[in-house]
Parts: structure tokens; C-alpha cells; sequence
């Protein structure tokens, strides 16, 4: 075997590892690229139900309530312009409360409520959810008074 | 006044480093001997003054000194000792700290171990030591001093987040900077090595030990979040695909790839450019792992601190050291003397083959991670990547490596005969065809993917049996031929084999744990009880108690199979009084084949708790192969020609595997 071959051989097993690697990044990523919408987003640009997606705000004060069977949550997701219904099945974060900023993943049902399958709410009190305080930035609500 | 003695040494041992990161590498290059010696001298002295600053700050958190800032804002005066101890380093200033101790500690050692390197490979090596420590200390006390005092002084602290305040999670930090820069260190050989333009067998000998070491201890530090991550998030899961999680898994990937690698340039001479390159990622991947989640870029479940300033001076620092040593990769790789020839049917080429998947692997879990980042950047949306991306991507590139990993090792070096090692793992399908007949008569449910990961696992434990087996010539001599063959293995090849078994251990829990999962939430109230995968779960009571620093709602389970008694549970859910925090304590009951796991939560304001109950099969499984496959390398690590050190004039020592 002259080293030109070996080095052939090499290429050519480096580009099979390549071309399978962006196949599988370009399939994977065309199914599960998960986008943000705030509220307003989700008014304005109406994604299409079923389709997984994110949502962030600030849980909306007195909104939140159980439901009789006990384990599915309700409540309200705003960036204090627009707001979304959320329904969620399980047991919360334990940093959800009123008035804190979440995200959701999830997706819409046909009447438009936001059904989440996953709930994040930050570890640290003081740190707002990026996507949340940027979402509170463009609804033009965002008060630094407020800002951690 | 001990904090200010603390910030003095820090910036003397700054001002060390930077001796160490420039005299040493000029005197290694114009051949002066003293400029050269300064360079164990200032290592040393970069120890003493970071271990006298870690041991000041530590000082002011075991003793509450609430003047210092940074103890104001991450303990509290009723703390238990441990976490204030442990909370040294769980917020951003004290980690960092923590970081440069370690790579002092690391420095430390090349100058114990490396007495008998070259003077100026080792001149180089403190010297690219230094210089990376010299960006750390700079980034320590310009933006992160954890030093600065708090006037007037609060009268108590604001408490450590109570998430943190947990063994494990005390624990993970220092490995996994143990195995970060672990990587400093190989990084540093392959940037001396291309300034010396020089890399061979013996460099190889030097870099492995310190490669294996750093990814030892960088496999338990994962493990150990994971392990957090599964019980103390209560979500049953022990692995995310969160950016956090992926920011430690790269530099391991790429650590996996350069265990073996470096195999071959100790045997064979070859690949040393890729060698050189693979210690240089590792180590870049190590350093943006380190940027991910102390900038707070990415939004992510354990994301903690968000400051701009860190980021650019991070991303700067990422920018020298990356950029710089790639450059110096492109201008000086070229001059490296090519070496040994092999065919691609050999040991060699398995070993590339295994790099190449790795590499790959690391370079979706690269992209997969920095792409919402980089369409944000970009004004392209905001979007994440999520689990089924990851799956999708990273499970079909480590199944042929699965594959191989059974092979490889039975091929001799050079040029190989592959239907003559696939006859000799006949065994190995054998065991296969009779684990996967085991499973499928316990899960008549099973399916084809859950079956063929099971078969994945046996396959590659049962090869690594035969190869041990092979080694030996078990059966073929007789026993006490085979024995005496068993003592004269090297433990390398032990460490190989055990880590191998582990790796199938893992396999088997990552299928059974992902494949046979069952989850059940419900409100429950007292005398309630519910049914999972076979065990009787009866909520007997939810009581409230008081703990050191946080009371306790604590639920009591007795779990039943069949009518007989398994196991008492008692999930918790604290409330951390001074940080007016919750947080969810899950209870394990592990069979060793399953854990039985239980989350109490919210009362539902009528008497009932909402739980949430799962059998979790074979999640034990992978506590246990990652702490075998650790034990493997660490057996490797022990193995005389490693411990010899460096036979740099010496006879090359036998290195020849009984049987190989």
C-alpha cells in the first residue's frame, strides 16, 4: 500500500463520514429546529397547529388554576400586551409562580390553546429567561425598575 | 485582612504566570538554560500563591465573613459546613478560581512528573501553561474578583441556591475541571511539539497518561450531573441535551477520539499530525464548554451567570488560544515526518475509524448546540434545538462505531485479515443471539430499535470477553498457561477491555432506560394507591418536618409487589427558607435491574398530592458502566510503562502483549 492510497483511502472515509454527518444534521434539524414565538408573535404570525414550538412571558397574576382532575394546570402566558392560554399535564417547575417568567415547549391545539409538554422556569430567581426579556422588549414593556 | 492577602497572591501568581508563559518559551528557543529552569520554579510559585488565594476565600465562607461580596451573595450563616464549603465554588468567581487552582495543580504535576522530559519540551509545555494561565488569572481579576468586599457589610448572606446545596452537585464542578484542564495540559504538548516541529513515540508516551486522566475524571464529572440532573430534577430523565450538558460532552468526545489516537503514535508512529490536532480540540472544546456556561449565551436549565463583559473577554481568550494554536497547527503540521504505513484493514485503521465517528459525533453535537446561537447572532429567530435532533444525529454515527469497537481490537497492526477476527467473535454472536432471547422473553413488547440496542450492548461486552479470552488463549492451553499468560497482560490492555465492558453497560442502560420507561402522574391522596410496571406504589402519608436550613414536606410511599413488601419511599419537597426557594427531592429504590422513583409535589388544595411515579429499568446500569468504564482507564493509567514515566533515553520498555 503506497502512502498515496492510504491517504486516499483516508479522504475518502473522511468524506463518507462527512456527507453521512450533513445528511443526518440536515434531516434532523428540518424535523426538530424548534422556534420561539412570544405571545404577540404567536397572534401575528398564527404558526400552524400540531407543530412544535416554543413560548415565553411572564405568567400572567391570578391566572393560574387547577383543573378538578387535579394534575393538569392552567393558566396564562402574557408579554403584557397579548396573552396565550397554556394548559399543562404534570407537576410544575419548582420556580413557576405568578408574575415569573417562563418558557414552554409545546404546540397549539385547534382552539389555539398552547399545549405544553415541557415547562422551564429558571433555576435563579434573579435571571429572566433570555428569550422572555426580549420578548418583553419588543411589546415595549420591558421596565428596568423590574429587570434582574 | 486574610481576603486581601488572597487578593494579593492571586495577583502575584499572576504576575508568575506571566514569567512562566513567556521567559521559558524564548529560553527554549534560543537554547538558554537558566531562562528555561525558571519555568518549574514559576509553576511552583503559581501554586503556592492560587492555593493560598483559594485557601483565603474559603476561609472567609467557612467563617461568614460577610465583608466579602461574594460570600454575601452565596452563603448564608446557617448553612451546613459542607455547603458552605462547597460554595466556594458554585457561583462564578469561586469556579473560576477553582479552575486556575486546578491547572496550578496540573502545572504542579508536569514539573513531578516530567523530571526526566527534555528540558525544552518541558520549558515549552510550563510555558503554554503559563500563558493559559495568565488569560485565566487576567479574566479572574479584571472581571470576575471574588475578592471584592461588600461595605457596609450585610449582617447575613443571601444563601447559595438551594439546587446546588447538594453532594453530587458539589462534586461535578471540580471533575469536570479536572478534566477540562486535564486538557491544558495535552494541548499544551501538541502546541510544544509544533514549535519543536518534532512528534514520536515517546511524545506520544508523555501525552497519553495526561490525556487519559483528564477524560477519567471528565467521564465522572458528566456522570455526576447526570446523576443530579435524575434526582434532583425530578424529572425521571438523566440526560437533556441541554447546551450545558453538551458543552461537557464535546470536549469528551473529542478526549474519547484522543485516547486512541495517541495509541497509535505510540505504536506506530502514525498520525501524529491528527494526534496534534485532536489534543488541540479537545482543549478548545474544553474552553468553550467553559464559555457556554459562564457567559450565559445560551439559555439553558442551569445557566448562572449572564454578564456581557465576561463574555468578551471569554471570547477573546477562546479567540488567542484557539485561533492562535490552529494557526500555528497550519503553519507547522505540514513539517511533521509522516510514519508508519498501514493498510485500512488493520488496528490502525479501526482506531481511525473510531476517530473519525467520534469526530463527527462531536461536530453535530458542535453544531447542534452553537446553531441558535448563530441564527440569533444573525437575526435569523430565535429557535432551539431539541432532544429528537440529537437523537437523530448522534445515535446513528455511534452505532457503527458500536459496531467496530468489537473488531478493532482483535486486528493486528498493520494489515489485518477481518473475516479471520469476525470468525474468531462467533462467540461474541453467540452471546449476543442469547441476551437478546433473554430480553424478548421478559419484554414480549419489545421493539425491534430496543432490541438491536440490547444486542448493540452484548456485542460489545462479548467481544471484549473473547478478546480477553483470545489474549490469553483460554481453553486452548491449558488453564495454568492461560493464567500465567493472564499476569503477563499489560494493564492497558485490562484498562481497554474494562472500559469497553463498560461502555456496553451504558448501551444496555441508555436502550432499557429510553425503551421501557414508565411514567405515571397523578393526584393522589393518603391511602391512595396506584400501580406501575408491576409495583403497588400506596401513598401512606404526607408529613412536614424541619431540616437544617429548609423545612420538609416529605411523602411516604410503600411500595408492594405481589403483596410483598420492596421498599419505603420518602421523596421530599424542601423549602429553602432563606432563599425562599423549593426544591424537589426524589426517592430512589433501586433493584439494581430498575429504580423505582418517586416525586411528591403540589397538594391540588383538596386533600391530594400531585406524584409522579416511574420505573425507571437499568438507569442503575449507568452509574455503573460509567464507573467501569473510569476504572478501565484508570487501570490503563497504572500500567508500569506509563508509571516508569517517560523512558526518554532509555530502551523502549516490552511493550509486547502475551499472544498479541
Amino acid at each position: 500500500m503506497t502512502r498515496k492510497r492510504r491517504r486516499l483511502y483516508g479522504v475518502a472515509l473522511g468524506m463518507l463520514a462527512l456527507g453521512a454527518a450533513v445528511a443526518l444534521v440536515l434531516t434532523a434539524f428540518e424535523d426538530n429546529l424548534v422556534f420561539f414565538y412570544s405571545p404577540t408573535d404567536l397572534i401575528e404570525k398564527q404558526p400552524p397547529a400540531a407543530r412544535s414550538l416554543r413560548i415565553g412571558g411572564l405568567v400572567e397574576e391570578n391566572s393560574v388554576r387547577r383543573r378538578a382532575d387535579g394534575k393538569t394546570v392552567e393558566f396564562r402566558v402574557t408579554d403584557l400586551v397579548n396573552t396565550v392560554a397554556v394548559h399543562y399535564e404534570g407537576i410544575l417547575p419548582d420556580l413557576f409562580r405568578e408574575g415569573q417568567g417562563i418558557v414552554a415547549e409545546g404546540s397549539l391545539d385547534a382552539e389555539g390553546v398552547f399545549v405544553a409538554r415541557e415547562v422551564l422556569a429558571k433555576h435563579d430567581e434573579t435571571y429572566m429567561p433570555r428569550e422572555v426579556a426580549d420578548a418583553l422588549k419588543k411589546s415595549g414593556m420591558w421596565r428596568e425598575d423590574t429587570a434582574p | 485582612m486574610i481576603t486581601e492577602l488572597g487578593h494579593y497572591a492571586l495577583i502575584l501568581a499572576l504576575a508568575l504566570a506571566l514569567v512562566q508563559g513567556t521567559l521559558p518559551l524564548i529560553g527554549a528557543q534560543r537554547g538558554v538554560a537558566a531562562w528555561m529552569e525558571l519555568a518549574p520554579t514559576t509553576a511552583a510559585g503559581q501554586f503556592v500563591f492560587i492555593a493560598l488565594a483559594f485557601g483565603a476565600l474559603t476561609h472567609a465562607y467557612v467563617t461568614s465573613d460577610f465583608s466579602v461580596l461574594n460570600v454575601v451573595e452565596n452563603s448564608h450563616s446557617s448553612k451546613p459546613l459542607l455547603y458552605k464549603i462547597t460554595g466556594v465554588w458554585a457561583n462564578h468567581e469561586g469556579s473560576m478560581l477553582l479552575w486556575v487552582l486546578i491547572l496550578a495543580v496540573f502545572g504542579l504535576a508536569v514539573v513531578a512528573f516530567g523530571r526526566n522530559l527534555p528540558p525544552a519540551l518541558r520549558a515549552r509545555v510550563l510555558g503554554v501553561q503559563g500563558l493559559i494561565g495568565s488569560g485565566f488569572l487576567a479574566f479572574l481579576l479584571l472581571t470576575s474578583n471574588p475578592f471584592l468586599r461588600a461595605a457596609p457589610a450585610p449582617l447575613d448572606g443571601q444563601g447559595l441556591n438551594p439546587l446546588l446545596q447538594d453532594l453530587a452537585m458539589s462534586f461535578h464542578p471540580p471533575f469536570l475541571y479536572l478534566g477540562y484542564v486535564g486538557f491544558s495540559i495535552t494541548f499544551a504538548f501538541a502546541v510544544a511539539a509544533l514549535i519543536e516541529g518534532r512528534v514520536d513515540a515517546a511524545w506520544a508516551r508523555w501525552v497519553r497518561p495526561w490525556a487519559l486522566a483528564a477524560w477519567c475524571f471528565l467521564t465522572l464529572g458528566i456522570a455526576m450531573g447526570s446523576w443530579w440532573a435524575y434526582y434532583e430534577l425530578g424529572w425521571g430523565g438523566w440526560w437533556f441535551w441541554d447546551p450545558v450538558e453538551n458543552a461537557s460532552f464535546m470536549p469528551w468526545l473529542a478526549g474519547t477520539a484522543l485516547i486512541h489516537s495517541a495509541t497509535v503514535v505510540e505504536k506506530r508512529d502514525a498520525l501524529k499530525s491528527w494526534t496534534i490536532l485532536l489534543a488541540i480540540l479537545a482543549f478548545s472544546l474544553s474552553l468553550i464548554g467553559t464559555f457556554l456556561v459562564r457567559s450565559g449565551v445560551l439559555t439553558s436549565v442551569h445557566a448562572f451567570a449572564v454578564d456581557p463583559a465576561r463574555g468578551v473577554f471569554i471570547l477573546l481568550l477562546l479567540t488567542l488560544a484557539i485561533g492562535g494554536s490552529l494557526t500555528l497547527y497550519a503553519l507547522r503540521a505540514p513539517t511533521l515526518k509522516a510514519g508508519g504505513l498501514f493498510a485500512p484493514i488493520s488496528r490502525e485503521g479501526g482506531l481511525v475509524l473510531n476517530n473519525i465517528l467520534m469526530a463527527t459525533a462531536a461536530a453535530t453535537v458542535f453544531i447542534g448546540t452553537l446553531y441558535p446561537l448563530l441564527l440569533d447572532a444573525v437575526g435569523g429567530g430565535k429557535v432551539s434545538v431539541g432532544a429528537p435532533y440529537f437523537n437523530g444525529t448522534f445515535v446513528p454515527l455511534m452505532v457503527p462505531a458500536l459496531l467496530a469497537m468489537a473488531a478493532g481490537p482483535l486486528l493486528p497492526w498493520k494489515r489485518a485479515d477481518l473475516a479471520g477476527a469476525l470468525g474468531r467473535l462467533k462467540l461474541a454472536a453467540a452471546i449476543v443471539v442469547v441476551v437478546v432471547a433473554a430480553t424478548w422473553s421478559v419484554r414480549t413488547d419489545a421493539s425491534i430499535l430496543a432490541l438491536f440496542g440490547i444486542a448493540l450492548a452484548a456485542w460489545v461486552v462479548g467481544s471484549a470477553l473473547v478478546e480477553l479470552a483470545e489474549r490469553v488463549k483460554l481453553f486452548r492451553v491449558p488453564l495454568g498457561d492461560s493464567l500465567r499468560r493472564a499476569g503477563g497482560v499489560p494493564r492497558a490492555a485490562y484498562g481497554m477491555t474494562v472500559a469497553h465492558i463498560g461502555a456496553g453497560i451504558v448501551v444496555a442502560g441508555i436502550t432499557a432506560s429510553s425503551a421501557w420507561r414508565t411514567e405515571s402522574i397523578q393526584v393522589m391522596r393518603p391511602g391512595d394507591s396506584v400501580v406501575v410496571a408491576g409495583y403497588d406504589f400506596a401513598l401512606t402519608g404526607v408529613e412536614e418536618l424541619q431540616g437544617p436550613n429548609y423545612t420538609i414536606q416529605r411523602g411516604t410511599f410503600t411500595v408492594t409487589r405481589d403483596g410483598r413488601m420492596v421498599a419505603r419511599l420518602f421523596p421530599e419537597e424542601r423549602f429553602y427558607t432563606v432563599e425562599q426557594r423549593q426544591t424537589t427531592e426524589a426517592a430512589i429504590h433501586t433493584t439494581w435491574l430498575a429504580d423505582l422513583y418517586a416525586v411528591v409535589g403540589d397538594p391540588d388544595g383538596t386533600g391530594g398530592w400531585v406524584t409522579r411515579l416511574y420505573h425507571n429499568p437499568l438507569v442503575p446500569w449507568l452509574w455503573i458502566g460509567t464507573i467501569v468504564i473510569a476504572l478501565g482507564g484508570g487501570l490503563s493509567l497504572s500500567d508500569r510503562r506509563h508509571r516508569v514515566g517517560a523512558p526518554a533515553r532509555r530502551r523502549r520498555e516490552r511493550a509486547v502483549p502475551a499472544g498479541a
